[in-house]
This record gives structure tokens, sequence and C-alpha cells, in this order.
């Protein structure tokens, strides 16, 4: 594996992540002002807590109040060093991605855990621990959000940042505010979670987190478009390549889903209570014109922009086809937006609406392949690499899950196929697959690529590591889709099941009762992925202190050790 | 685009553009790719004019095939119930005894009773009638209230202690404990003299004593041998089955402080005809008298 030129030259990036807080040169007047800001916001904070109208309000206020003491007490210390404006601007802004690849890293484990607690406490309820702090209600948003915003979201961060740059040939715009990107979003993050564990939610699919919240993300996501922008502008290239267009169509599209779905009115300015501005059908259509959007701009858009960079770069071969890229996004980012409705099949929904929810996510299942094709094509001249290269063999199974979930999706977005699966663990099947098949796979295929560039280390740790994790990963997906699959299809069957003379013959409760085995499975399956991420952070983990597994090569003879 | 080139492996010129070392080649769209999205699109088109699509200023277009998913199921419906019509209409005229005597009549019953079970009883009674602790077994033939059709019929529409039901079954037994009727001592006695009535294993002594605090306070519902009153809803003591449990303490809590559990009436919430069939369901399970 080459190592960029850009890292070899450079010491400063083979110091670590300790001292790269802020990269930028930082004259005392910037320290000033930084901590004047967060020493504002603290003391605001601090009220919040003082006169809030509830418990929950005021535990999360003296979060923030936290936040801002830990944020002045790191720019306190940083100026003690006099070294900044010392080191010359680095061609890249990497300080921020570094945090970014391990924020991922920590989150997935985060997720991917709270996932196995919740899939185990579906099987075995008495690990609901009787506790409010630790029961299902409250730890499924928890898991869903640690998975999709926390790993799937800082692993968007980084590679966006990384990406961008690259193509762009550009440092990140706008100084340090890729900073206050990440960290504020980690603090979203904190606060999403704690939230959940205490009980603070608006009951909104994916979009738990409460009004102030909100208003915070929203405040992040806007710098974050800013700085995404600014480096575009600033761009060396005469043209914008296609991985930042999903890259864009992401952070704009979410922007627009998170700013509408989370119109409420606060109960009080200092109370953690408010309420929407829909009701009824309305509501509904809003949230899962919001929660497939989340699916379609979050999941799938942004992480065909990593796809679109990352695996030309392993492969090094060239894109397969422009004029593809050029049509498949387009209509991908047309299509999805109209397709929420088949959430909502058979509802009160109107009959016209769940009929262009339907067809639309027809008409989708190409505009989502050309993704898929684009990725896989580009391996034509270098398929050798699945033989050798673990980081490939990732990506392309990654693919390969999206191109199987996006046929799995319009299809069961067909009424009635709906009437079946609606309601039942098949569509938990059919997330996981993508989420951990697609997002998951071609996530860690980016970071086990970014990682040694990163740190300036020759190669990883070990590929006979990754080559485990890819193994793990891919039965536990495997044995997870199946057990879903299965169990669902026996759920729908057997909640539409009807005798001869026209009566109900299954109770709810036996149909929960016949999903115990394949909860179980399932639990299993989640174990499975979960193990190979664990092996994964290793991996990283030594690969950033520098260390090198002495193995022998992938893809030749296995020798007895010497 | 000046730096067009062939790429070595495919032969396929490049678009000429170059970013951090990713090219892209020229090919064209997969044609079985385009023509796939094309007839996805055409098929969405024919279903948006076959279906309710379009929103309009007042409503919608229709759709030429007519279809309305409200109609779709008042349509299963109405087919549903004119299939059951017949059976329906002979249970409504029949008694709950005729029901049970033709064999036709109470195989209809006993399946639409189950289905309606599956739904509204199974919560408490449990997927097999097999009841929990204060939630009674229905496959046994020890009845609280009677276990005659009549019996479970009326139990059925009106429940038992149901506040919003003038005509429900109501029993009341004293808190013997938390009312201080009698001492700790007492109540420990009156569990052992309990255990006697059922044949189990007490203490005699102490059971003695309890015979005559049993007499005083329990015997005028339970009765002096414990077989208990259906009039009064007083359980039966001296079987082997037991609704909060057996053993001496639970059976001191319950004279202590008893449980009164409570079972909804169902006469507004199910029609009449499905009460019968609930009925002769319920009287189904091996217990009916």
């Amino acid at each position: 594996m080459m190592v960029e030129k850009v890292s070899r030259l450079n010491p400063f990036l083979r110091l670590g992540t300790r001292r790269v807080i802020c990269e930028e040169g930082t004259p005392m007047a910037t320290t000033l002002s930084s901590i004047g800001i967060f020493a504002v916001a603290g003391i605001l904070a601090l009220l919040g807590a003082a006169k809030a109208h509830d418990s929950l309000f005021a535990a999360h206020a003296w979060i923030a109040v936290i936040a801002c003491l830990i944020a002045i007490f790191v720019i306190t210390r940083r100026s003690g060093h006099s070294d900044h404006g010392a080191a010359e601007e680095e061609k890249y802004m990497d300080g921020v991605v570094r945090y970014g690849a391990i924020a991922t890293m920590f989150w997935g484990v985060v997720g991917f855990t709270a996932g196995l607690v919740i899939a185990l406490q579906l099987a075995f309820p008495v690990l609901n621990l009787d506790l409010p702090f630790t029961s299902f209600g409250r730890l499924r948003p928890l898991h869903t959000s640690a998975v999709v915003f926390a790993f799937g979201g800082n692993a968007l961060l980084c590679t966006s940042f990384y990406v961008v740059q690259r193509t762009c040939q550009a440092r990140l715009a706008l100084g340090n505010a890729a900073w206050f990107v990440f960290w504020g979003y980690q603090l979203f993050i904190v606060l999403a979670a704690t939230g959940y564990v205490l009980g603070i939610t608006q009951s909104r699919e994916y979009a738990e987190p409460e009004w102030y919240v909100d208003l915070w993300l929203t405040l992040v996501w806007v710098v974050y478009l800013l700085v995404f922008l600014g480096t575009l502008f600033k761009r060396k290239e005469p043209h914008i390549y296609v991985a930042n267009w999903f890259y864009l169509a992401f952070i704009v599209t979410i922007a627009m889903l998170h700013i509408v779905n989370n119109l409420a009115v606060p109960v009080s300015f200092m109370g953690s209570k408010s309420y929407s501005l829909f009701s009824g059908v309305q509501d509904a259509l809003t949230q899962w014109w919001y929660g497939h959007n989340a699916v379609g701009f979050f999941l799938t858009a942004g992480f065909l922009g990593m796809m679109y960079y990352f695996m030309p770069k392993q492969a090094e071969r060239p894109v397969y086809s422009y004029r593809l890229s050029i049509i498949h996004f387009w209509s991908l980012i047309f299509m999805y937006i109209w397709a929420g409705p088949h959430h909502l099949h058979y509802t009160a929904l109107p009959d016209w609406a769940q009929t262009l929810g339907m067809v639309f996510s027809i008409m989708l299942w190409m505009p989502s392949w050309g993704g898929m094709i684009n990725g896989l094509m580009t391996l034509s001249g270098a398929w050798d690499k699945m033989r050798t290269d673990p980081i490939i063999r990732m990506m392309v199974l990654a693919v390969a899950f999206y191109g199987m979930s996006t046929f799995e999706g319009p299809m069961m977005s067909i009424k009635a196929v709906n009437s079946l699966s609606h309601y039942t663990d098949w569509t938990i099947g059919h997330v996981h697959s993508g989420a951990l098949g697609w997002v998951g796979m071609i996530s860690f295929g980016a970071i086990y690529f970014m990682v040694p560039r990163l740190w300036g280390r020759e190669q990883l740790y070990s590929l006979r590591l990754i080559n485990w994790h890819f193994w793990l990963a891919t039965l536990g997906i495997v044995v997870y889709a199946a057990a879903m699959w299965v169990s669902g299809i026996m759920q729908g069957l057997m909640w539409r099941e009807y005798d001869a003379q026209g009566f109900l013959v299954y109770s709810f409760a036996e149909s929960v009762a016949a999903m115990h085995p394949f909860y179980v499975i399932r639990a299993f399956g989640g174990g499975l992925y979960l193990a190979g991420a664990l092996i994964m952070a290793w991996n990283i983990y030594c690969t950033i202190k520098g260390r090198k597994r002495d193995e022998a090569p992938m893809g030749a003879p296995v020798i007895a050790a010497a | 685009m000046a730096n067009k080139e062939v790429d070595q492996i495919s032969g396929i010129e490049t678009t000429g553009h170059e970013w951090d070392g990713i090219k892209e080649l020229n090919n064209p769209l997969p044609r079985w790719w385009l023509y796939t999205f094309y007839a996805c699109c055409l098929w969405a088109l024919g279903y948006a004019i076959a279906y309710p699509a379009i929103p309009l200023i007042k409503g919608n277009t229709a759709g030429f095939l007519g279809y309305s998913s409200r109609a779709d199921v008042a349509d299963e419906l109405t087919k549903a119930k004119v299939a059951q019509a017949g059976l329906l209409s002979k249970i409504e005229s029949s008694s709950l005894e005729e029901i049970r005597k033709d064999p036709t009549l109470l195989q209809f019953a006993v399946s639409g009773g189950r289905s309606a079970f599956l739904v509204n009883c199974v919560q408490c009674h449990g997927a097999g009638a097999s009841g929990s602790p204060g939630y009674p077994n229905l496959n046994d033939d020890d009845w609280i209230w009677g276990g005659k059709l009549e019996d479970i019929y009326t139990t059925l529409k009106h429940g038992i202690r149901f506040q919003w039901d003038d005509d429900t079954r109501t029993s009341q037994m004293p808190a013997f404990g938390a009312d201080e009727l009698l001492k700790k001592g007492q109540i420990n006695d009156v569990a052992e003299f309990v255990r006697q009535l059922a044949g189990l294993e007490h203490n005699a002594e102490a059971a003695t004593w309890g015979a005559k605090a049993y007499a005083e306070h329990c015997a005028a519902c339970h009765k002096d041998t414990g077989e208990g009153d259906r009039e009064q809803g007083a359980p039966s003591l001296k079987d082997a089955i037991w609704f909060y449990g057996s053993s001496k303490e639970e059976i001191a809590q319950q004279i202590a402080r008893p449980r009164h559990g409570v079972m909804p009436g169902w006469i507004n919430r199910l029609d009449d005809n499905t009460l019968k069939k609930l009925t002769v369901y319920v009287h189904s399970l091996g217990g009916g008298e």
C-alpha cells in the first residue's frame, strides 16, 4: 500500500492525534475570543440549568456547561504551547478527519453493542432489568441513533472532509469551523443519547431529540454545509468530482428534512417538552417523508459519495461510467424524495399518496442500481484483487448488499407485498441488510483505507485481521437477515391466517412466542457483527500506534510457522 | 477535455478529468439498465393512470379501475359476512343450549369463539385459556361464578367488579388483617385450617384454633366445609385449584389483604352473536357444566 506523498513529507502528521486539537495558527486574540464565546455559552447554559422547568432540561443544560468548561480548558492549555504559526500550514486539514475516524470507530462499537443488547432483550425480556433507563423502549432509539447518526454520521463527516479536500486539491474552508462541526456534532450525539436514556423524546422516528437539541444540530449542520461549499469554491480542479455531488446532496437534503420534520412549539424555553406543528395523517406523512429520506440521503447518497472515492482509489481503476454516474445521481435525487408514503400503505393516508409513494419507489430501482453497477464495474480489470485485498472484498460486499437491499426496498413498496411485510420483522431484516451490509461495510472499507494514510503509516497493522472482520461481519449479516426474513414472513402469515369459516387463527401473543427462536438467532448474528467491529477497533488502534503484525501476506499460500 | 486517453485494460476512452488520481471511463449507459429504467417508468405511468394518483384542487384522479382501499376493505368485510350469514343468523335465533346440541352450530361457535377469545381474552387468561396467578384457568371445572352456559354468558356480558356495569358480578372479601378484624396469629391459624380443609400438610394444633375463627368469620360465604358459594362468588377452598397460591403465606396474605381481580363486561364492546360464541367456546374448554 502506497503512503501518500503528503503524509510522508509531513512529520507533523506522525505525531498522532494528541496535539492537533486545532491546526490553524491561533494568535492570542483568536484564543481570547474563543474563550469568550465559550464562557458566554457556558453562563447561558448555567442559567438554563438554574431556571429549568424540569429536571431533564436541567440535566442537559449541565451537560452543555461541562462541554463549555472542557472547551475553555483545552483552548487555554493549547495557548500555553507557543508553537503555532511555526508549522507551515498543511496542504490538507486532516486532524479533524483523524478525530472523525476514531469517533466513527468508537460510536460504531457503542451502537452495535446497543443493538445486541436490545436484540437480547427481545429474546429474553428479563434483560430490561425493570428499570426505565434500560428498557427496550428507551434503548431502541439509542441504538438506531447511535448507528445511523453517531457511527454513520461521523463516517460521513470525516470521509467527506477527507474526500472533498483531495478531489478539490484544496484545504477545508473557513479555518477552524470544521472543528466546530466535529465537536458540535459529538455534543449533539451526547445530548441525544442521554436524552433517550433519561426519557426525553418527541417520539418521532429517527428524530427523537427535543427542540433545543434540534436547534443545535441545525446550527452545526449549516456550518458543515458552509465548510463543504467553501471548500468546493476553493477547488483547484476544473470540475466537481461525483463523490462531492453525493456528499452535497446529502448535506443539503438532510438540512431540509431535519428542519421541516422537527418544526415544533416548545412548551417553555426552559423545558424539554415541545409539540409538533403537525398532527394526524399529515404528521405521519411528514415523519415518513423525513424517515425515508434519512435512509435515502443519509444512508444512501452520503455513502455513495464514500463509495465513489474509496472504491476506485482502493482498486486503482477508473470509475466505470461517467455518464451513468450523472444519470443515476439525478434520477436518484429526484425520485427518492417522493417515495416516503410507501411506509404508510393501507393507512389513513389517501390512496393517491400511497400510489405515488409506490410508483416512485419502483422507478427508484434502476437509479439505485446505477451506483451498484458503477461500483462493481469499476473493478473490471482488477477482480484479482478480491483474492489478495480484504478491503476490496469488503467494498464489493458492501455494494452487493446495496444492490440487494435497493431491490428489496422497491419490491416491499409494492402494496401486495407490503400488506404481508409491513409491521413485521421482515422490515427490520431489510433495514439491517442495508445498514450492516452496505453502510457498515463501505464505512469499514473507507476507514481501513484512510487510517494508514492519515497517520502516515506504511500499512495497516494486519490484513489478516481485516479478513477475520470481513467473514465475521458477512456471516453476522447473513444470519441476521435470514432469521428476519423467515420470522418476518411467518409473523405476517400468522397475523393474516383465517380458517375456513373466516375466523382469525392466531392471537398476537402466539406470533410473539413463535418469534423467540428467531430472536435468539438474530442476536447471535448481531454478536458476530459486533465481534468483527471489535477486531477492527483493535486493528485500527495498533495501526495508529504504528505496529505491524508479523503475518503471511494475504493470498499467498499459508506457510507453517517458521 | 484535453487529456483524453485510452484505458489500457478496458480499451475505453476516459473523460479526460482526473481527481486525486481517479479517472472516469466514458462508457455508455448499460442498455439493460436503461431499458429496465424505462420499463419501470412506463409501468409507473400506467399504474398512476389505473389507480388514484394525482392530487387535484378538490380531490384526486380516481384512476380508470375505480379502486379505493376503503371500498376494498368494505367489500372484503361484506363478503366475509355474507359467507357466514346463514350460520350467524342461526346462532342469533338459537338459545345457547340449542347451539351446543347442534354439531354444525357448535363447531362454528367454537371456532368463532376461539377467534374472539384470541383477540379479547388472551391478555389475561392466556392463549390456551390456562390463566395465571390472579387470572382463572378456564379449562378446569372449578367455577367461582358458575360453569353453566347461562352463568358464563352472564359473566361475559357484565364482567366481575366492573364498575361501569350495574349488573356486574360483585363479591368482596373483608380485609381481615388490614382492617384488624383478626390478629396476625389468628390469620395464621385460619390459613392452617384452610390448608386442612384442602387436605394439605398443616399444623394440626394451629388448625384447631383456626377452625373457630373460620366458623365465625369465613363460613358464611365459604361454607363450613369450604366448598364455597357461587351465589356470592366465594371460591371453593377444598380443591387443588388456587387463585392466588396455596402456600400458608399466600393464603394468610389473601386473608389479611385480599386481592380482588376485575373482569370487564363485554356487552357494550362485542355483539351478542360474538358473546354467544365466546360462551360456547369457554364452555367447551373442558369444565362446562
